[in-house]
């Protein structure tokens, strides 16, 4: 992975590639690719590196989030300089990656996984498509576009392929909430009586 | 019809050919294609999101109804993939179970294969049923083993749900001995027939560099002549201790898909044969697996197997916590079907039902 990164980056200096560390057992780490350079990066990788095979392209909702880090800050207390942990909350916004499982049929490697992420969830969701690299792409950035509402730039068909033309929402977004359009149940209960019931009193 | 002649049809959703609900909008001039657009989703039911929404363990069913022809790989890849994710082992015996119930499905599968290109071709039922006989005998074995002919939910992580019934292996040596002989009847009839020569040879050929490109995977890349078997590739489970060729085609027409299966399956019956008589004793599940309440760590992995269909892959994340936070299937049938206008472009309305029956799909697992 380590070799693939330095050829990236001796070859295309002016690229953003980033190692993604991955801390389970299978040790599968990745690559975050800018979305300005993931185009030409992709071009790189299937001519130069020999991964010709773009096996798997799907999509991954990340939510906004908050971590908690301790960080040390210095202070000077009574002339000597002391360390004094602190506790700091973060703000990770949320944004949308579009995933890409590559492969090598010629050297038979891989697989070289490659992510590209959108600046949030709502207004920037563009990353380039690969279609125009891999056509194998097509269908799965179609799905992903669907599914996730990550726009593909660049693709050529780029329409809605499992969900109907006039759907309007995302659903495999995290946030996704169907709508209360249960089917008719006889003997509503649970859940869906609460809802029947929230309803009736609405009205 | 459109001022330039040509006539739109729309083929599906629901036709023998299609092989479930799956639609075709195909532009003709004259009998000739010169568009086709698939449209999918009709039985799209998201199971991703549904897997999300369940224990680890829970979606192991789910998997069986993805590509309902061949329940089995389905379950070993998942557990292959949740195997990884968590670093699991696999007892000696449950990987050979593994290949024994793998290879079973790869057979039974290339024999409906054989019997529903048939049917597209025009040949109704007769090969059709002759293909089914077959099937039922490892359908019967499944049965006996899991408890279902095709919803098996058989694997778990780190092995398999149970061990081998008294007989079983008798009775699957003994399938095994008397399959070829199906094969053999099934070339006798149809190889050197005239009306199949004609309707497959030369049909929509196509290049190894397009078939990489496009995706193409499992038999329909090796029909291009390209020499890529995930068995052999990844050497996933224990397949690197099998002796096997891996059969190729010369132009990657209709005939070598079609041709491609019937090798594949003598091959299959070969490692079905080693497996058989090497299998050893011993446990049939990882003791330090855990199944229900099962907290894979932090991390993702992706995990592939060489499905009867195609590379077969599962992408999961987890979060730490009892349910996935991506579960991602790789479905070979919907992904194969990138080329399918490529291929059909220039070809006759007749050709289009056999192209897409020699890419053989299953549209649960396309639409998923």
């Amino acid at each position: 992975m380590t070799d693939v990164l330095q050829a990236i980056r001796a070859a295309l200096p002016a690229a953003t590639v980033e190692l993604i560390n991955n801390p389970g057992p299978g040790a599968q780490h990745s690559l975050l690719v800018s979305a300005n350079d993931g185009r030409a990066v992709a071009k790189f990788l299937r001519d130069s590196l020999g991964f010709d095979f773009c096996s798997n392209v799907t999509g991954v909702d990340w939510l906004p989030r908050k971590v908690q880090e301790t960080v040390s800050r210095k202070e000077s207390v009574e002339g000597a300089g002391k360390e004094i942990p602190e506790t700091v909350e973060r703000d990770i916004p949320g944004f949308l990656e579009a995933v890409y499982h590559l492969y090598s049929i010629s050297k038979k490697s891989g697989p070289l996984t490659m992510r590209m992420r959108t600046g949030d969830r709502a207004g920037d969701v563009t990353v380039p498509s690969l279609t125009p690299v891999w056509k194998s792409a097509e269908f799965q950035e179609r799905e992903a576009y669907d599914l996730f509402g990550i726009r593909f730039e660049g693709h050529p068909d780029l329409r809605r392929i499992l969900m109907w033309d006039g759907f309007a929402d995302h659903p495999m977004r995290k946030d996704y909430a169907a709508p209360d359009d249960c089917e008719y149940e006889p003997t509503p209960h649970d859940e869906t009586l609460a809802r029947v019931k929230a309803r009736q009193e609405a009205t | 019809m459109s001022p330039d002649r040509t006539i739109d049809v729309s083929l599906g959703p629901q036709h023998p050919s299609t092989h479930g609900v799956f639609r075709m909008n195909v532009t003709l001039d004259g009998e000739t294609v010169v568009k086709l657009r698939p449209i999918f989703g009709y039985l799209h039911r998201n199971h991703e999101k549904i897997a999300e929404n369940n224990s680890w363990l829970a979606s192991m069913p789910y998997t069986d109804r993805l590509d309902y022809i061949c329940s089995l790989t389905n379950n070993w890849a998942y557990a292959l993939a949740v195997e990884k994710l968590a670093g699991i082992e696999v007892t000696e015996r449950a990987e050979y179970i593994r290949v024994i119930v793998g290879e079973l499905t790869r057979v039974q599968n290339h024999a409906s294969f054989l019997g529903f290109v048939l049917g597209d071709m025009g040949a109704w039922g007769t090969a059709l049923m002759y293909a089914f006989r077959e099937r039922e005998k490892i359908l019967d074995l499944f049965e006996a083993l899991t408890g279902a002919r095709m919803m098996c939910n058989y694997m778990r992580f780190g092995g398999c749900r149970c061990d081998l019934p008294t007989g079983w292996l008798d009775a699957a040596r003994k399938l095994v001995e008397g399959f070829p002989a199906f094969l053999d009847e099934m070339e006798a009839l149809l190889t050197g027939n005239e009306i199949l020569l004609a309707r497959l040879q030369g049909v929509a050929p196509l290049s190894a560099a397009r078939a990489i490109n496009g995706g193409m995977s499992g038999p329909g890349l090796r029909a291009s002549g390209v020499d890529y078997d995930i068995r052999k590739v990844d050497g996933y489970g224990i397949y690197n201790r099998f002796h096997f060729r891996v059969p190729r085609g010369p132009a990657g027409d209709c005939y070598d898909r079609f041709m491609l299966r019937v090798l594949e399956a003598r091959e299959s019956l070969n490692i079905l044969k080693q497996a058989i008589s090497g299998i050893p004793d011993g446990p049939i599940i990882n003791p330090k697996s855990k199944q229900r309440g099962f907290r894979p760590p932090v991390g993702e992995a992706y995990g592939r197997i060489e499905g009867p269909k195609g590379e077969l892959g599962f992408y999961l994340i987890s979060d730490g916590s009892g349910r996935p936070y991506r579960y991602r299937v790789r479905p070979p049938s919907l992904i194969n079907l990138t080329l399918l206008e490529e291929l059909c472009l220039g070809t006759k309305l007749a050709d289009v039902m056999v192209i897409l029956g020699s890419i053989d799909i299953v549209l649960g697992e396309v639409d998923r």
